[in-house]
């Protein structure tokens, strides 16, 4: 366990303790596993974040082979910087899972379901990690089948239609990879992403290098639900269990964020991406668009886990506003919001299980009055709201200001009013479930409700008090986006 | 110019009428099926792009000096592999839909969801 090899570790680790899961059987024994790897996953990743702050970038060659031969883990600020976040929201997540698990999920798949997390939290990691471009599309199918069988695991029969639709979008998409990595595979007969980044400069306009580019970013964006290719999400979200939906929304859309990224920076590089604007046109459009109509579909659900999930496609489109803007300002924004928004997101679905722990329910109807019932439950859910609509002192306040101070840097002022608009929106939705919850009476012959167990409420606030804690002290959020967001446009400037 | 091209050809008709059928059946079973010809023309793709003009098999000889590129084979077991585990998922989901839903119809789930 020496610390030169913690690169590959933090992939093995989860992908190995995930057959052991299988084995052990019992539920306890599994999710005690499953809590051991995630930790050692958060421990991995923050000494690899510190590494790479100190030491500059990271290479790790699989088996000894070098680049660019050899599967080649490749770990700079970028990768480092979600490899944390995914890990820190798994390790709390399944923290979480023992005691909502134990009502929503039926007991004889407990081992099965640890596995299937653990394998999609290394199919993340891997994804995050490697510097193969191949090497990619096998982890994101790893973690992609993993969370469908996840998604299914949800109680109600529509969890079953929800996970068959998202395993189709879900396939077209990665496929759209597949063929968009075979494309360039045939332009410089090298998988290695820096590698064919070296080799494709000077091939602009090349039209299967143009094929390439397309097929890779409609299929990320069917990954990362970017409007109007986010029909899956919603479904998949509101009906998978609430451990599924609280890690899936802190962490794939993420990751496929940074897939994004990493394919638009550093393989095609800044001039090739963006060379004649339409990019850059698109994604905005696309994002103002999208944060527009489905914060505003959010306002009309009456099932709270469904309103949230509109809310994510909408925070998805603050994300990708930030990378449309294409200055360091929109840069930075986008990777704050990225991980502030899996700090808030995965806090609120958090406190949404708990309600769900104790009503079996989460529709806006149920929640009547119980503002004073599970008086901790809702305060976390309103706190991680504020966070949302980006109230000052929340993560979400620093990502919104960042935000339109690159719109107004552009002189996009439209695009600026649109971000509040947006903010505006979520005072909406999340004030729908504050009003029910504190200024409604509980519906007359509804049982008592406690409050839920400690063991969900902790890592809850957890998360709670990271929303304030990064809202405050902005050192390692902002400090290292803002590095990274350097560091990308250095490179290809 | 077609001629010359014709296994992209292959590749891209495959890929649309994959790609149709995945859009546009109504039994779920035969959108997975949609979906293996779609990824079956990607497969195609990567073969195809493999071969060097006037090489060998990739297996080493005497006498031989050009070789086919056995790589994207090997990358495309590996796509294989995944597409079967996806038509396997798939298809468990659809046994499963049908255990709750009594069809596999996609429109008739969808009226049954919409008045429960």
């Amino acid at each position: 366990m020496t610390g030169s090899d913690l690169p590959v570790l933090l992939v093995i680790v989860p992908l190995l303790a995930a057959p052991l899961c299988l084995v052990l059987r019992r539920g306890g024994a599994a999710w005690a596993v499953a809590l051991a790897s995630s930790g050692y996953c958060l421990y991995a990743a923050y000494t690899l974040l510190g590494t790479v702050r100190a030491g500059g970038t990271l290479d790790y060659a699989m088996g000894g082979w070098p680049a660019p031969w050899g599967i080649a883990y490749r770990i700079d600020l970028l990768n480092a910087y979600v490899l944390l976040l995914v890990a820190a929201i798994a390790a709390v997540v399944v923290l979480y899972a023992r005691v909502s698990a134990a009502v929503e999920i039926p007991r004889h798949q407990h081992a099965r379901f640890y596995a299937a997390l653990l394998l999609c939290l290394a199919g993340m990691l891997g994804i995050t990690i490697t510097g193969d471009a191949f090497n990619l599309f096998v982890f994101l199918e790893i973690s992609s089948l993993s969370s469908y069988a996840l998604i299914s695991l949800g109680r109600d029969r529509r969890a079953l239609t929800a996970s068959y639709q998202y395993l189709i979008m879900g396939t077209l998409g990665a496929t759209f990879i597949l063929i968009g990595v075979g494309l360039l595979y045939m332009l410089t007969g090298t998988l290695n992403m820096v590698d064919i980044a070296g080799r494709i400069q000077g091939l602009a306009g090349n039209r299967t290098l143009l094929a390439a580019f397309a097929f890779l970013v409609a299929g990320i964006g069917l990954k990362l639900a970017l409007f109007p290719l986010h029909l899956w999400l919603p479904n998949a979200y509101a009906y998978a269990p609430s451990v599924v939906t609280a890690l899936l929304a802190g962490t794939a859309t993420k990751v496929a964020v940074y897939v994004l990224l990493r394919f638009l920076y550093t393989v095609f590089g800044y001039d090739l991406a963006f060379a004649d604007a339409f990019l850059h046109y698109l994604l905005a459009a696309l994002a103002v668009v999208g944060l527009l109509v489905a914060s505003t579909v959010a306002i009309f659900q009456d099932d709270v886990k469904r309103m949230l999930a509109y809310s994510s496609v909408a925070q998805i489109g603050y994300t990708v506003l930030g990378i449309s803007l294409l200055n360091q300002t929109g840069l930075t924004a986008a990777l704050v919001h990225l991980f502030n928004h899996g700090l808030m997101k995965t806090a609120l679905f958090l406190a949404l299980g708990c309600v769900f722990y104790r009503l079996g329910s989460v529709c806006l109807d149920d929640l009547r009055g119980l503002g004073r019932q599970m008086p901790w439950t809702l305060a976390a859910f309103v706190a991680g709201g504020l966070s949302l609509i980006g109230v000052p002192l929340t993560v979400g306040f620093i990502s919104k200001w960042y935000l339109v101070l690159a719109a107004l840097e552009l002189g996009w002022w439209p695009v600026a009013v649109v971000v509040l608009g947006g903010s505006l929106l979520s005072v909406i939705y999340i004030g729908r479930v504050v009003e029910v919850a504190y200024m409604q009476p509980r519906p007359a012959g509804a049982e008592r409700v406690r409050e839920a167990p400690l063991g969900l409420l902790l890592p809850t606030w957890a998360l709670v008090a990271a929303t304030f804690w990064f809202g405050i002290d902005t050192g390692l959020t902002l400090g290292t986006a803002g590095e990274i967001a350097g560091q990308l446009f250095g490179g290809g400037r | 110019m077609a001629a010359e091209h014709y296994n992209y050809w292959v590749v891209v008709i495959l890929m649309m009428a994959g790609f149709y059928v995945v859009i546009r059946a109504r039994n779920l079973v035969k959108k997975i099926v949609g979906l293996n010809i779609f990824q079956t023309s990607v497969f195609i793709l990567y073969i195809s792009i493999g071969k060097v003009a006037g090489g060998s098999a990739p297996i080493l000889a005497p006498g031989i000096t050009t070789y086919s590129n056995p790589l994207p084979h090997v990358l495309i077991l590996t796509a294989i592999v995944v597409g079967v585990a996806t038509t396997a998922l798939g298809l468990a989901l659809v046994v499963r839909i049908h255990e709750a839903y009594g069809t596999v119809d996609d429109e008739e789930i969808q009226t049954q969801d919409a008045d429960p």
